[in-house]
């Protein structure tokens, strides 16, 4: 059972991060931990400006053939 | 101390024992594929040749060129750990990185070139894919990204310009621009042929727009950020969506979705364009969610359907075609054609785009490359073994008769049968009529692009598996994740494409520049839907077969940019001082190089009619000087003359582009070699790294104990600790 709940978390993990939903929480970390005294975005705007920036520069977010 | 060295060689000896296995098992893949003459052999064993070969490569050679010609230094911090911004610029754990990175180059590429090449027979194919990705491909990959990263995720043209030099690097922008506008125009072709006549099909993947849509909006207002959560809710509506054109197909809503070839390049074309201008988060981001989800799943259950299925190859190993260059599919030669043809799987220069974009700038540690690098392109290739076996499992006949350009097979159904039986294969009118129902489509014949061939042997393999019963679901399904990110891929293509057009016109007329200027924005989109539109208009009603005429330009396309990408790599390993090493890249440039302009030679200059543009347009200029022709003829002679013009033109150009780059970077590297003092390093200086990460997929037993001294978990970290992200360590 143990096992299940293991490689199920695993998956979940790794499903979160390749889709990008963990961008604002690395988001948060590297603003706390490097610039403490600055405001942190809330996730509505922090996603916002994630989506707009592709939109500034489509080459991020290129695929291929 | 003498424990040690037992136990030292003890993995020596289990590791000589563990290789000495991998490559039996290769070996006889290949004696097995290769050795059969006239019976049927089983996909096991090109499975098995393709993973012993891809084994060994990446032990070996891959290791090689990783320590001995890159010297990739994990002492050495890349862009990511020294330029961590928390938003492009940021070391990601190198097993994400790698689905990101595959599902950035994965694309309908490796699927259609297979199933084309098919026509030689699976042995040519295979043996390029699998060869060339070990030597040409996956270096290629990997080579890129390390400089890149090195130079801290410069874009191949910027290294071009500087390494090169101002004409090298215009000429390279120049191709990339030109070979964008012909993939699109070729994916896009490819789903034309796949929907047209086929009411499921063009209802599940309309119903992606708005499901897309409502992701976007989800995301955007409901739950900002919970992509994975709303990615999961899309899949389940794409599935119903799936399950309910069947549904649609069978109502009397279904003439409403029966769409012709023209209507369907109008709808995509003008879809295109409208998707290109709205925000992002409206429709591209949400449905590239959806496409990486749909690609990752179905390649994951493709592996096990063909490894459970294991089922048998009905294509003959090599067919006359190979040797007599009159093949129905595509025109011309084993040499250079096969090699053309089948370019994403093998090498395909796009890649080196995203290995010197987004993913140089995530990188953890330089010893990473070889896993991100070549190991993602070994997968990609792996992705197109598998879309040869599908076109391979298949009746021959049937294989041909939805392949071959209508104007090989003649005009009526009794010629076509005729024509394919004449070739040696068996098929009947029934039997196809049995097979177009299998799958619930109105007829088989002539649906070129490829699509439909992998949708067919994919549902023949998945369908055994399952049950006899899911084969239309499985045909539909394997159209709609072929579609769907081809879609993606016209969305995204078309914002590049502007992108690229707005940065050059801006240096003519400054507002150009600016992406938030509307009416830029509208007319740059407008320019390059309109190209990419043309050549899918003319693919369309080409009479002399669309898919033949173009894929043959795209392929040439693709590998001239593997050439200027190899070029780039070859100059700065001579540029850095390695010469004695240029070969890595240097072979592969000459034989891509080789390749490329052989074709493009034959492309211009063939009098065959069936293989030259311009012997093609004379052929039908003389039958309009001479005055017999009339009605639908005269135009098509018409249509004729003009297509192939364009198409040679641009094959000359490719030509001239790749050798412009190559002799440009040829005078650089003679200089440098000359006077090595002269050369000027482009490459950041050495930092050193405060981060740990293992290099590998798995960690060893030293990067174990490096971790835990350090108190990280399996996806490493700062050493400071900060850095930890990984929750589930091992």
């Amino acid at each position: 059972m143990t096992a299940v709940r293991t490689a199920a978390s695993r998956i979940w993990w790794y499903v979160r991060e390749l889709t990008g939903e963990t961008a604002y929480e690395r988001y948060v970390a590297h603003v706390r931990k490097d610039h403490p005294d600055a405001p942190v975005q809330s996730r509505r705007e922090f996603e916002r400006e994630r989506t707009d920036r592709q939109a500034a520069d489509p080459r991020q977010g290129f695929r291929c053939c | 101390m003498s424990t040690a060295v037992t136990g030292q060689s003890r993995n020596k000896t289990r590791s000589i024992v563990v290789w000495t296995i991998v490559a039996l098992v290769g070996a006889a893949g290949w004696t097995m594929l290769a050795l059969s003459r006239g019976e049927e052999v089983s996909a096991a064993w090109m499975v098995a040749a393709a993973a012993g070969s891809y084994a060994i490569g990446y032990r070996f050679y891959s290791k090689f060129i990783a320590y001995k010609v890159l010297k990739a230094d994990k002492t050495r911090a890349t862009p990511a750990e020294r330029l961590d911004n928390g938003i492009d610029f940021q070391p990601t754990d190198r097993r994400v990185l790698f689905g990101h990175h595959f599902a950035a180059i994965s694309g309908a590429g490796p699927l259609v070139g297979p199933v084309l090449a098919a026509q030689m027979g699976y042995l040519p194919g295979t043996i390029w894919i699998i060869a060339g990705v070990i030597f040409a491909g996956a270096v290629q990959d990997m080579v890129v990204l390390f400089f890149s990263t090195r130079r801290n995720g410069r874009s191949l043209g910027q290294m071009a310009r500087e390494e090169i030099g101002p004409l090298g690097g215009a000429a390279a922008l120049l191709a990339v621009f030109a070979i964008m506008i012909i993939l699109l125009a070729v994916l896009a072709l490819v789903v034309v042929n796949a929907l047209a006549e086929s009411p499921w099909g063009t209802f599940s993947i309309g119903m992606t727009i708005p499901i897309a849509l409502f992701m976007g909006f989800y995301l955007r207002v409901i739950r900002p950020g919970r992509i994975a959560e709303v990615s999961l809710i899309g899949v389940a509506l794409l599935l119903l969506a799936l399950v309910a054109g069947r549904w649609v197909a069978k109502s009397s809503w279904a003439e409403a979705f029966t769409l012709s070839k023209e209507s369907l390049v109008i709808w995509l074309v003008v879809y295109a364009f409208i998707a290109s201008v709205l925000p992002v988060w409206m429709l591209l981001a949400p449905r590239d969610y959806l496409s990486t989800f749909m690609k990752l799943g179905t390649i994951a259950l493709l592996f096990i359907g063909v490894v459970v299925a294991a089922p048998m190859l009905k294509m003959d190993a090599v067919t006359d075609f190979a040797t007599q260059g009159t093949g129905p599919v595509f025109a011309g030669s084993l040499f250079p054609f096969v090699f053309i043809t089948i370019a994403c799987g093998a090498l395909s220069g796009f890649h080196s785009l995203i290995s010197s974009g987004t993913t140089p700038k995530m990188v953890e540690k330089e010893t990473q490359v070889r896993m991100i690098g070549y190991g993602s392109m070994l997968l990609e290739s792996s992705v197109a073994i598998m879309a040869m076996i599908a076109a391979c499992v298949l009746d021959p006949g049937l294989y041909f008769g939805m392949n071959s350009a209508p104007v090989v097979l003649g005009e009526t159904v009794q010629d076509w049968v005729g024509t394919i039986q004449s070739w040696g294969f068996t098929i009947t009118e029934d039997q196809m009529v049995a097979y177009a129902k299998s799958v619930e489509e109105a007829s088989l014949w002539g649906r070129t692009g490829g699509a439909p061939t992998f949708a067919i042997g994919v549902a023949e393999i998945f369908s055994t598996v399952t049950s006899d019963g899911l084969k239309a679901f499985w045909y539909h399904f394997a159209i709609m994740f072929e579609a769907l990110f081809i879609l993606t891929a016209l969305d995204a293509g078309t914002r590049v494409g502007r992108f690229m057009l707005q940065d050059t016109l801006g240096n003519v007329y400054k507002p150009l520049k600016r992406v938030s200027w509307w009416p830029g924005l509208i007319v740059s989109s407008a320019i390059v839907t309109g190209l990419w539109g043309y050549f899918l208009w003319v693919g369309v009603r080409d009479p002399l077969g669309g898919i033949n005429q173009l894929f043959p330009l795209f392929g040439i396309s693709n590998q001239l940019l593997g050439a200027v990408a190899l070029t780039v790599c070859t100059t700065l390993l001579i540029k850095s001082g390695r010469l004695k090493w240029a070969w890595v890249t240097g072979v592969p440039l000459v034989w891509v190089a080789t390749v490329t302009l052989t074709a493009s030679w034959q492309k211009v200059f063939s009098d065959d009619p069936r293989v030259g543009f311009f012997a093609q347009g004379d052929k039908a200029q003389a039958a309009i000087d001479s005055g017999t022709l009339e009605g639908k003829a005269l135009t098509d002679a018409e249509t004729i003359v003009t297509n192939t013009t364009v198409d040679g033109v641009l094959s000359a150009l490719f030509a001239i582009l790749v050798v412009v780059v190559i002799a440009d970077a040829a005078r650089v590297c003679i200089k440098s070699v000359r006077n090595p003092a002269s050369v000027v390093s482009h490459e950041e200086p050495y930092t050193e790294s405060k981060y740990i990460a293992p290099a590998q997929l798995f960690a060893t037993k030293e990067e174990k104990a490096e971790l835990q001294a350090a108190g990280l978990g399996s996806g490493g970290g700062r050493i400071d600790g900060a850095g930890d992200r990984s929750e589930v360590g091992s």
